[in-house]
């Protein structure tokens, strides 16, 4: 088959955690556009989830850190972190080591990946899955991007790991549905968490709405650590989808930003149908 | 100084229930077989943030560690720019304070009601 659905969304701990102390004139047409994107999402009956995050040292540290992983386990449990304070009760969900070894033996034909037999979800996965997929019951994938510790892997590649997944999910039948998840600007667990910048987050998201390769590889992590902080280089996860999505043009269904989630928060996708994709 | 050292502690920490369940009956269980200075070890077993900041220890690593502690989030910013004031700036690490004027001030000027339910 190949990828049914195409997406990127925000995936901040406050988005849950802190939901109260959000403005519900601001937060509940997110929440809104996110559940609708599950919506969307479910409708594609997808056979898995593959959702590409940039992991918070919840499975990888600096002893062995790879750019690239990908979940092979029939289950994941998550979240690692405190359930009261993320306010997502603890789980196991089911995952698909069967298809992942398919896809990553695809992947390696081009792009170098860990594989990984055990993986505790963060916030990162738990926080989208809890609104796009609320009754755990579409088997995950989980593939991760190191955006966290540099050295971190040069966008070209993060391109190329995008462009391994889609030409992996062309080669099996099952049907996947595509989510790449990660902040824009933002400046997270510190003490500047809150701090947006809306014009590049803006720019950002209309070079991927757009599709633009070379727009959107036109960034170097010394500029975007100086203008939108260190979370901004989880705009990695973002071109992963772009590249998976082969041209297709998106459509931003939601940006806000929102200084209590610590980010501005986004819901878009990527229209499969049109003839690029 | 280890900054290495003291992010693997605190991971280690994290991601590990049996760990933590240590920690709670005995603080100095968390510090044991890493290579950390005493005033490192001492941090964590005070789970004292904003030293804990200024060290360099990464805020993804740093948060989860404080939610355990059942630090509130307005506490855990506000631990993390005391230990600046204390201790001076980020000893090692990404981190580099940019300036920011708050999430109050900021949600304000947004025209966003913060903390209203």
């Amino acid at each position: 088959m190949s990828v049914v659905f195409a997406g990127v969304c925000s995936h901040a701990p406050g988005i849950t955690g802190r939901a109260e102390l959000a403005d519900p004139a601001v937060r509940d047409p997110f929440y809104a556009a996110y559940r609708e994107m599950g919506e969307a999402l479910r409708a594609t009956r997808p056979d898995a989830v593959v959702i590409v995050a940039a992991e918070h040292f919840a499975n990888f540290f600096m002893d062995k850190m790879p750019s690239f992983a990908i979940g092979m386990a029939d289950h994941y449990d998550g979240p690692i972190e405190d359930p009261e304070w993320l306010r997502i009760e603890r789980q196991r969900m089911p995952g698909n080591a069967a298809l992942s070894k398919r896809l990553i033996t695809e992947v390696m034909e081009t792009v170098d990946v860990a594989y990984c037999e055990e993986w505790k979800f963060d916030h990162g996965i738990m926080v989208p899955l809890h609104f796009l997929t609320p009754e755990s019951d579409v088997p995950v994938i989980p593939v991760n991007v190191n955006c966290q510790g540099p050295p971190l892997a040069p966008l070209h590649r993060a391109w190329a790991l995008g462009e391994a997944l889609r030409r992996a999910a062309d080669e099996v039948p099952e049907r996947i549905a595509l989510i790449g998840t990660g902040g824009i600007s933002h400046w997270p667990a510190t003490p500047d968490s809150g701090k947006i910048n809306e014009e590049w987050d803006r720019d950002f998201l209309d070079r991927w709405c757009r599709n633009d390769r070379t727009a959107l590889l036109d960034y170097d992590d010394a500029t975007t650590y100086a203008v939108a902080g260190q979370g901004g280089f989880e705009i990695r996860t973002f071109l992963v989808v772009s590249a998976a999505a082969a041209g297709a043009p998106g459509t931003l269904r939601f940006y806000a930003p929102i200084p209590i989630f610590a980010v501005g928060c986004t819901v878009a996708d990527y229209d499969l149908t049109s003839r690029a994709a | 100084m280890s900054l290495y050292a003291v992010q693997k502690a605190l991971y280690e920490l994290n991601r590990s229930e049996s760990r933590q369940a240590a920690y709670r009956t005995d603080r100095s269980a968390a510090v044991e077989g890493y290579d950390l200075t005493m005033e490192e070890a001492g941090a964590i077993v005070d789970a004292d943030i904003g030293l804990l900041y200024h060290f360099g220890v990464n805020g993804q690593i740093l948060m989860h560690f404080a939610a355990f502690n059942g630090i509130a989030w307005p506490d855990y910013l506000q631990l993390m720019r005391d230990g600046i004031a204390t201790h001076g700036p980020v000893r090692e690490g990404i981190y580099a304070l940019s300036g920011y004027e708050g999430t109050a001030e900021h949600s304000a000027r947004l025209g966003q009601r913060e903390g209203v339910q």
